[in-house]
């Protein structure tokens, strides 16, 4: 495969390499497009001084040298030639300069969207939020932990799915504003021509409207800490009739799933609700054994915290650490139910056997009516 | 000038002995002599870009194929912040204080460079600096994982390892601080009575606007990694949203210090190959003034075209524009002094030695990186671009095939006179060319990835990016390999190179190649009188003393 691509490079430009991933990707917006032919563009203009510019030096190369028995001419300034090679590139850039700004004013509009959809960034996930339409939701990499380092476990979309893709409508105008949880991300799928560092405390948009129904894909683009690498961005463009069926069976869905907030769990049930919980949000730092990483983030299994402080271990789960920002506040991310869950799983967990049931009630009573 | 002159002159000759050559250890911890400093800036800058390379090998490893094989994501992203910063302030900053420090006196006519206490405390620091950033591997948390602009908040999330990287960015801020004003003050002072600023070699004019750059910015960057260090530890909020302060603050803070940088790991490469190419043209400079008034330009222009790396932070348009638009300015001087290097090769009479072949190198590759340039300069195109391979294929041509060839040259170019010997040409050239293959297999298909979509930063990808990512790390080996090559070479010729003659390459002229070879251990104690053309090209000296 690495051969045969090698030998194409070496052979020439085929349009079969052409289309194994050397260039930008297909676009599925205008903007995209644009930028496509706009990069084009500068390529042929750049490609073109190189080898004018190298062709004349090689040109010296070969005929001015000592060993052909050239001898050097003392000439040291030229005013005229000076003047024109400072004012041809001056020219060119103008010319460059010109679709490149008609073209960052259009990225720039995003007025008259018809969907807004608000993307928060969070280690290491997304989270879609239809704000005019009630749903919202976390988008977490789908691909298996077996298949990072297993080959056979591996498909076509490996590190490049998720569970819950962003699904908009086509023919659409839909309006992004980005922000992060707890350090810049940026999201960014290439197809549709959108890069946006989602910076915490500050909102920021961008745009774009997709043509053709199909799943684009693309990945964080900012390094956000340790699974930067594995937080990608599906984005699920649907014909206008098949999004409103998907967007109400979202409604339906959410509407049945709210749950009582009184409601008391048995420990089998908060347990096995927990371990998914921890497996989506908490198994990135703490790792699958509850150990952590030594020096960078601390074991659950066996811990002060995860085995005695009960006020304490809800408490550091609700509103984050003090001491270590990489431990989020997950009060703002998770239900009462999610957060019961998985304090419960961590503390009965490995050779965690304490027994306790924390119930969503006590979850609400922690928050202090804040939430 | 005659004060100086005389304060700086060895009392008499009677009072010989403690200018006489020191021995032992002493003559390196206590250096005073410009020539001992610059040999350990080299060695120092040498022993760090193998220290940086090896990180670069194990970054190449884990990507040789997809999956994680050997390290996890969070030591992955170690390496990638260490080998920026090492690379940057530990191997190529050094290294061209270093040149500056061995020639600028011998090229100006100098007896020293200006303050020779204060230049041993610029060298010294640098080994405890780069110290603090070994040791931060093996601190509870490891390293700093932030990337080598240590952006916030990610870098105030980071373990101690975090601390140490400010505190070494601290102190080698002050090291290249105190290098500049030393520089500085030598062009500015010392040059021999006929050696005219409009007259001086263009390796000096590049230092001295260089260390005029780096007095402008590392003060700032040591102001915003302090304002990180109190975010993290003192309560501040500078970088904290919730507390008032602006994560992008940051970003506008460290570029506006992170853009006059890579001019500052530029200039001296220009300076250099600016005197390698009239060499092995036999012919002189083609637009020295002008050259002259490119690099100024160059820098000026650095300090206005910072927010280009923030192209996808959401600036209004009219502030994408307003960058876009100072970034592609810079293309015009740079290119007024790529015209002028091919102007002097045209109709010269040129052999092809080591350093002319890394000198014609650089130019070639340093032009690709720059045309890159221009298209991520296009901030519509940015969009996709930025934090992608692609910009790690740019700046690797600027920073490698650029300033790292570069050094190459210098070095080639002034070991007969540092060290009386000859290297072995052969192998010299056998560097050359295993580094120039080698380089582009590592680094062109890195356009590929950018362009089709891979981020930067990442330690495991999608299948789609093996090939190039395979060729990639295979080309990283190999180039690695090749500078064994080239430190082998060094270390033979150094003891057993052909001796060398004061002046081995017919073409050079400036004042370095007046004197003997090796160079006197104290030269020009009495500053020579000079008759000088553009360039620094000597055509009569008279007078003039060495020890």
């Amino acid at each position: 495969m690495a051969s045969r691509r090698v030998l194409l490079l070496l052979t020439g430009w085929s349009p079969a390499v052409l289309a194994a991933g050397v260039n930008l990707q297909p676009p599925v917006t205008g903007i995209a497009q644009d930028i496509y032919d706009l990069h084009m563009l500068l390529l042929y203009i750049t490609g073109g001084i190189f080898v004018l510019v190298f062709g004349v030096m090689f040109w010296a190369i070969l005929r001015h040298r000592k060993s052909a028995g050239h001898q050097a001419k003392h000439f040291h300034e030229n005013t005229t030639v000076e003047i024109v090679w400072t004012l041809i590139p001056l020219l060119i850039l103008v010319a460059m300069a010109w679709p490149a700004t008609r073209l960052i004013l259009q990225q720039k509009s995003s007025a008259g969207a018809e969907l807004t959809i608000k993307v928060t960034g969070y280690q290491w996930k997304w989270h879609y939020d239809y704000l005019d339409d009630g749903v919202a939701f976390m988008s977490h990499l789908a691909t298996p932990q077996s298949a990072i380092h297993q080959v056979a476990d591996r498909g076509e979309h490996y590190l490049l799915e998720v569970d819950q893709p962003l699904v908009v409508p086509t023919g659409t105008k839909v309006r992004l504003l980005l922000t992060a949880n707890d350090v810049i991300h940026a999201w960014w799928v290439p197809q549709l021509g959108v890069k946006q560092d989602a910076i915490p405390g500050f909102v920021r948009d961008s745009w774009f409207k997709v043509d053709r129904p199909g799943t684009y894909r693309g990945q964080c683009a900012e390094l956000c800490g340790k699974d930067h690498g594995f937080m990608p961005i599906v984005v699920e463009a649907k014909a206008p009739a098949d999004y409103q069926a998907w967007l109400a069976a979202r409604q339906k869905a959410a509407a049945a799933n709210l749950e009582d907030p009184n409601k008391i769990w048995p420990l089998a049930e908060l347990v096995a609700r927990g371990e998914k919980v921890y497996t989506q949000n908490c198994v990135a730092c703490h790792q699958a054994n509850g150990k952590g990483i030594p020096g960078a983030f601390p074991a659950l299994d066996g811990s002060a915290i995860a085995t005695k402080d009960k006020p304490g271990h809800i408490d550091i789960v609700l509103n984050g650490s003090k001491k270590n920002a990489a431990m989020a506040a997950w009060g703002k991310q998770l239900s009462d139910t999610d957060i019961a869950a998985v304090i419960t799983y961590e503390r009965n967990a490995w050779g965690n056997h304490t027994g306790d049931v924390v119930q969503p009630k006590d979850i609400k009573a922690a928050r202090g009516g804040k939430a | 000038m005659t004060a100086i002159d005389s304060a700086l002159q060895p009392a008499h000759d009677t009072a010989h002995g403690h200018h006489a050559k020191p021995s032992g250890i002493g003559r390196w911890l206590f250096a005073t002599n410009h020539k001992d400093i610059g040999s350990l800036y080299l060695w120092f800058a040498f022993s760090m870009f193998i220290f940086g390379g090896v990180l670069a090998l194990c970054i190449r490893a884990e990507l040789f194929r997809p999956g994680l094989q050997f390290w996890q994501p969070e030591l992955f992203n170690q390496f990638t912040t260490l080998h920026g910063l090492i690379m940057v302030f530990g191997a190529i900053m050094p290294a061209f204080t270093g040149l500056a420090n061995w020639m600028l006196p011998l090229m100006i006519g100098a007896p020293d460079m200006a303050f020779a206490r204060m230049n041993n405390w610029s060298f010294w620091l640098l080994p405890p600096a780069a110290l603090l950033l070994l040791l931060s591997f093996a601190v509870p948390g490891g390293a700093a994982a932030a990337g080598w602009t240590l952006y916030a908040p990610l870098s105030t999330q980071m373990g101690m390892g975090m601390d140490l990287t400010i505190f070494a960015i601290h102190i080698m801020g002050v090291s290249s601080i105190m290098g500049s004003i030393n520089i500085i003050v030598t062009i500015l002072n010392l040059r021999a009575p006929g050696m005219t600023m409009m007259k001086m070699p263009m390796f000096a004019w590049a230092s001295l606007i260089t260390a005029y750059l780096i007095i402008a910015v590392m003060p700032v960057l040591a102001g915003v990694v302090t304002m990180v260090l109190t975010d993290r530890h003192f309560g501040t909020h500078f970088f904290n949203a919730a507390g008032g302060g602006d994560p992008v603050l940051y970003q506008h803070i460290f570029w506006f210090f992170g853009h006059p940088e890579v001019y500052i790991m530029a200039l001296p490469a220009f300076g250099i190959v600016s005197h390698i190419i009239p060499t092995f043209s036999r012919k002189p400079l083609f637009g020295y003034t002008s050259m002259v008034y490119a690099t100024s330009s160059i820098a000026i222009l650095s300090f206005m075209v910072w927010a280009h790396h923030m192209f996808t932070t959401g600036m209004p348009a009219t502030a994408q524009l307003f960058f876009m638009y100072a970034t592609m300015l810079i293309a015009v001087p740079t290119g007024v002094k790529v015209f002028n290097w091919i102007g002097t090769m045209w109709q010269g009479s040129m052999s092809f030695e080591t350093p002319m072949l890394f000198a014609i190198g650089f130019i070639c590759l340093f032009t690709v990186g720059g045309l890159s340039g221009v298209t991520l300069s296009i901030a519509a195109i940015d969009i996709q671009l930025q934090d992608t391979y692609y910009v790690v294929a740019h700046f690797h041509y600027v920073l490698v095939a650029g300033a790292l060839f570069s050094l190459f040259a210098a070095v080639y170019y002034w070991f007969p006179k540092m060290t009386g010997r000859m290297y072995s040409e052969f192998w010299g050239k056998f560097h050359f060319w295993w580094s120039l293959l080698w380089f582009n297999v590592t680094f062109f298909p890195m356009h590929f990835l950018g362009l089709a979509g891979m981020p930067r930063r990442i330690p495991d990808y999608n299948m789609q990016f093996t090939d190039f990512n395979t060729m990639a790390s295979v080309g990283a080996f190999c180039f690695g390999l090749g500078q064994l090559i080239f430190f082998a070479n060094m270390l033979h010729s150094l003891r057993h190179g052909r001796p060398a003659a004061a002046k081995p390459w017919e073409g050079a002229d400036t004042l370095e190649w007046q004197i003997a070879t090796p160079a006197p251990y104290h030269s020009f104690v009495e500053a020579p009188d000079l008759e000088v053309g553009e360039n620094g090209r000597i055509d009569a000296m008279h007078g003039g003393k060495h020890h």
